[in-house]
């Protein structure tokens, strides 16, 4: 009787394996104080769990249009909830920029790219890098060069840790240069430059060669 | 010493009943575990090991030392070998104190033994602290478990009482915040429900202070903090011992 209930055991589990949980199963978010009560006092453990969790809903998309049935207001709410179990985790936001915002959707694109940007106020010295790559996926994914500029504006203005890089705080100035804005930019090179802020030799070296070919170029504009 | 002695005699009933077979089982499948889920994670592999690793070893230690401490006390009760050690000339303080510093001894053996993996995860300094937090803990539901156990004499609600304690002090905090949070409604059921929540936390210890994977995760604190936890949890330990004592005192033998 115990190996006919074993192998019954077994043929049943089989015939009924689970599979990835469809996108269309998104639950809404819970609280993050209800996510903090179920972490039972580990909310580092917590918020890690719940981001495997949430990656599994809608796994690879299926199709051409990843996470498109995807409800990515559930989506940020989620993200924001396990984000405030522990902000210091970078998980949440590695995949709303790296993950989420990559996608063909400029609409969910840009809804996930706001997230980051929001959060990003929230701790700007340790959270610049996934404002600074939804900067360049406004760029070059959604060719909206002024949300790109805001983005790179906020890095530029809320960051003041040292270890921030500055590349990161000069985004600004070659999307202004995209941009068609060569004065603005030439004015925003020569005052980082003036102002004693760029101290590594071969950046120095590099911006001014860059802001030479600025004024060269605004010079052969106003020519015109 | 006679309390030396019986907790010398509980360190080898916990030797022979298996329990280090236990403790290796569940570090092997803890480490399993966070090993299997670093491999799914996109990001913070590392973090997501020593947060998983840290949460399930912290959960099986108390779980060991209360099963440990009830089932070894029931049993002790059930084989009449209590009734004969309180017709002894021994004082029953020491009987008490004897059985509960080997509880405590082994709490603190195995918060040793399930630091040990966490040294190749995270920094010297942070384990330290994580471990000496365990075993702290770690005694903490030792005197639960043992006064539970003395008081109720049966293994399920003692065991159950004490997961209970060690569930509520927990998460006590996030029940407070839950109760206090912006959308709860004015009325004065949500105000004696909120009352009773913050009385019942000023009789418990703050666990969610102790024993923090953010130490491991992200840095040691500093001895501020872990002091601040420590104590609490001997406060806490202290009115249980007390309680113990006393109710041991009172028990026929």
């Amino acid at each position: 009787m115990l190996a006919v209930a074993l192998v019954a055991q077994v043929a049943w589990r089989a015939a009924s394996r689970p599979g990835a949980p469809a996108a269309v199963e998104l639950p809404p978010a819970p609280s993050a104080r209800l996510l903090r009560l179920a972490s039972f006092g580990e909310p580092e453990a917590g918020a890690r769990l719940a981001m495997l969790y949430l990656q599994a809903f809608d796994l690879g998309g299926g199709g051409t249009t990843p996470y498109r049935n995807l409800d990515y207001r559930r989506l940020v709410d989620w993200l924001r909830a396990v984000l405030e179990l522990d902000p210091r985790s970078d998980y949440p936001l590695f995949s709303a920029s790296r993950v989420y915002a990559e996608v063909p959707d400029a609409a969910r694109s840009r809804l996930m790219l706001e997230f980051v940007y929001d959060e990003f106020l929230r701790d700007p010295n340790r959270r610049w890098p996934w404002l600074a790559h939804a900067a360049l996926l406004a760029k070059h994914r959604l060719k909206d060069l002024a949300l790109a500029r805001r983005y790179a504006a906020a890095v530029e203005r809320h960051t003041t840790a040292p270890n921030v890089p500055l590349w990161a705080k000069q985004m600004e100035i070659f999307i202004l240069e995209d941009m068609n804005e060569l004065e603005a930019a030439r004015i925003m090179l020569g005052g980082l430059l003036e102002s004693g802020a760029v101290r590594d030799a071969d950046e120095a070296k590099f911006l001014r060669q860059r802001l030479e070919e600025l004024e060269a170029r605004t010079g052969r504009k106003s020519s015109k | 010493m006679p309390a030396a002695i019986l907790a010398r005699l509980v360190l080898l009933e916990a030797r022979r009943s298996g329990l280090p077979w236990l403790a290796a089982g569940a570090l092997v499948l803890a480490l399993a575990l966070a090993a299997f889920l670093s491999q799914v994670a996109l990001t913070e592999a590392r973090a997501l090991q020593l947060a998983v690793v840290a949460a399930l070893l912290r959960a099986c230690a108390v779980f060991l030392v209360a099963a440990q401490v009830a089932a070894s006390t029931l049993r002790e009760i059930n084989d009449r070998g209590l009734e004969l050690a309180l017709a002894s000339p021994l004082p029953r303080t020491s009987q008490y104190l004897g059985r509960l510093a080997g509880f405590m001894a082994l709490g603190a053996l195995l918060a040793a033994v399930f630091s040990l993996p966490l040294f190749a995860l995270a920094p010297p300094a942070a384990v330290a602290q994580w471990a000496v937090s365990l075993a702290c803990e770690a005694a903490l539901v030792a005197a639960a478990a043992l006064f539970f156990s003395m008081t109720l004499a049966q293994i399920t609600p003692a065991i159950a009482a004490t997961a209970g304690l060690y569930l509520l002090a927990r998460s006590m905090a996030a029940i407070q915040a839950i109760a206090a949070g912006p959308l709860t409604e004015p009325s004065l059921a949500s105000r004696i429900a909120r009352g009773a929540v913050d009385a019942v936390a000023l009789l418990l210890p703050r666990l969610d202070l102790a024993t923090r994977t953010e130490w491991l995760v992200y840095g040691a604190p500093d001895g501020g903090v872990l002091g601040r936890a420590l104590l609490g949890i001997a406060i806490s330990a202290a009115v249980l011992v007390a309680a113990g004592l006393f109710d041991f005192q009172r028990r026929n033998a």
